[in-house]
């Protein structure tokens, strides 16, 4: 007969909570704190480098909802992108345009933050798609990029 | 003499007509309970809601307000506004009465609870049967909630309750005789007055059945069997909606303060303490009861149904009637020993007693665990 139940489970159960009481919170609390994601996540956005883009339309081509709108005019022996838009509010990300460029004038890029307050506001213009320090492209499945950046593991971490 | 008393008696002499003199005490007092019943809940609800966010490693609410103190009143203009449905085949009065007498009970309590020593609104000479008569009458309510509701689910989780209720109000009872035996009184402030060191020293078992006993009645965690959400989705109050839910929130969280505050008045010798005021040591001691709860809260898995009644009848239950009449003979030998001038012996035979009578009690009559389930 082994000297068991007799209140011993409760009270290990109860410091085990106790400790837990001592503990930061893990919670991020999102709008106020984020949590820093890895250059190797692929985002729901484009990045669209102009200097790169011959306006060949193939991006537009590709796209199963018809969300990019391009108008190029003919200057000299290339074209000029006038407009190059793109309706976020209907893109479901699934990158075709980015696999369809032949010149690697577009990339996916690693934010996630889409949301507008405004209907007009999700449909990106020219100067919006431009790389700048917010909008880099993903080192996912993209070797080029992906050689750039520094080494590291985790997808998702805490400053 | 009370606080009310003396109120009564400033004005007879002050020229009031003799039926207001009785009738203006009576209505402050019922709106200080009041005011302290709804103060103490608030108290409660934030430190039940945070508590247990800390306990689970997460901030709790934190939004509505400075540390997130406003979001009880946020919650209470929501639910203010939300609709009152009452299903087709409700029983109309009771399901509508329900919620009243969930709360009333809690109110009703408050009238004997001394919070210092001339602070209460009566000084009942039978406080405690008081007490245990007004308690059980939650279980009524919840019993009305669910049956008056037409569902199953509630009728199920009122069943649950009532069968629960009679299970665990004979320890309590028997708890709260030992405390009888020793104080000598009835009445609540004369068994706080007869508290020379806390009663939770010289009835450690008793504290421990009663603790347990109260957990169950107030349906808190390792007992809240009628408002299991796994089972039947949180039981007798599914069908109520807005401001009859909020009711029967308070009422859960009223009867929480009132037991904190029994339990107090009970075993940790009320109002008495060094330094700070009185109401305020009764005010701390309250807390740190419900302290306890939230932690067991946070900790315990909930029971089934079998190891609930078996833990009230085949341990809580001999484990009291020992109790009782160990404290009885306790008593008895007092005359000889010097009870109220050296207590500290018979402290430590009782917590020596409580520790062996707990693990025999776990090995010779307790034994539903190791998934056997015996009927």
């Amino acid at each position: 007969m082994k000297f068991e139940r007799y209140g011993r489970g409760m009270a290990k159960g109860m410091a085990l909570t106790f400790k837990h009481l001592l503990r930061h919170p893990i919670t991020t609390q999102y709008p106020e704190q984020k949590l820093t994601v890895s250059r190797r996540f692929r985002g729901y956005e484009l990045v669209w480098y102009e200097d790169k883009c011959t306006g060949c339309a193939t991006c537009a081509k590709s796209c199963p909802q018809g969300n990019i709108e391009i108008v190029t005019v003919e200057e000299g022996d290339h074209y000029k992108v006038l407009k190059f838009e793109v309706d976020t509010g209907r893109c479901m990300a699934c990158g075709l345009c980015v696999e369809a460029c032949p010149y690697q004038a577009l990339y996916m890029g690693r934010g996630y933050e889409r949301a507008r307050y405004r209907r007009r506001e999700v449909v990106l213009t020219k100067e919006d798609l431009k790389p700048s320090p917010e909008r880099q492209p993903s080192g996912y499945a993209n070797p080029e990029v992906e050689a750039q950046l520094p080494e590291q593991t985790l997808l998702v971490y805490r400053k | 003499m009370g606080l009310l008393a003396h109120f009564q008696k400033w004005l007879t002499e002050n020229g009031v007509p003799h039926w207001a003199s009785y009738v203006v005490p009576a209505l402050a007092g019922i709106i200080v309970a009041l005011l302290f019943l709804f103060a103490m809940i608030i108290v409660f609800i934030y430190l039940e809601r945070r508590g247990l966010g800390r306990f689970q490693i997460r901030p709790g609410p934190n939004r509505a307000g400075p540390f997130g103190i406003l979001q009880a009143f946020a919650d209470f203009i929501k639910v203010l506004t939300k609709e009152d449905i009452t299903p087709t085949a409700a029983d109309m009065p009771v399901h509508f009465l329900a919620p009243v007498v969930a709360f009333f009970s809690a109110i009703m309590i408050l009238a004997v609870i001394p919070i210092q020593r001339n602070a209460f609104i009566t000084n009942l000479n039978i406080g405690i049967l008081y007490v245990s008569a007004i308690s059980s009458l939650g279980v009524i309510a919840i019993f009305m909630a669910g049956f008056g509701s037409c569902n199953k689910y509630s009728l199920i989780a009122a069943m649950r309750g009532v069968a629960q209720l009679i299970s665990y109000e004979v320890p309590v009872l028997l708890a709260i005789a030992g405390v009888l035996l020793i104080s000598g009184s009835l009445a609540m402030r004369d068994i706080v007055s007869s508290q020379n060191i806390p009663f939770i020293l010289l009835q450690p078992l008793g504290f421990l059945i009663f603790f347990a006993g109260v957990a169950s009645e107030l349906n808190r965690s390792p007992f809240d069997l009628m408002e299991a959400e796994s089972e039947i989705i949180t039981g007798y109050h599914i069908e109520y909606s807005g401001m009859k839910f909020a009711l029967f929130y308070l009422g859960e969280y009223g009867h929480m303060v009132v037991a904190s505050a029994v339990m107090t008045t009970l075993y940790l010798s009320g109002w008495k303490g060094p330094v700070l005021p009185a109401a305020l040591w009764f005010i701390i001691k309250m807390i740190l009861v419900f302290l306890v709860f939230l932690w067991l809260r946070a900790t315990m898995p909930r029971i089934r149904v079998d190891q609930l009644m078996s833990l009230a009848w085949k341990f809580l239950l001999p484990l009291g009637l020992l109790n009782l009449f160990i404290t009885a003979a306790e008593v008895l030998w007092q005359d000889n020993m010097g009870w109220k001038q050296f207590p500290w012996p018979f402290v430590f035979l009782n917590l020596g007693l409580a520790a062996i009578f707990i693990i025999i009690g776990s090995k010779l009559l307790f034994k539903t665990g190791g998934g056997r389930v015996e009927v």
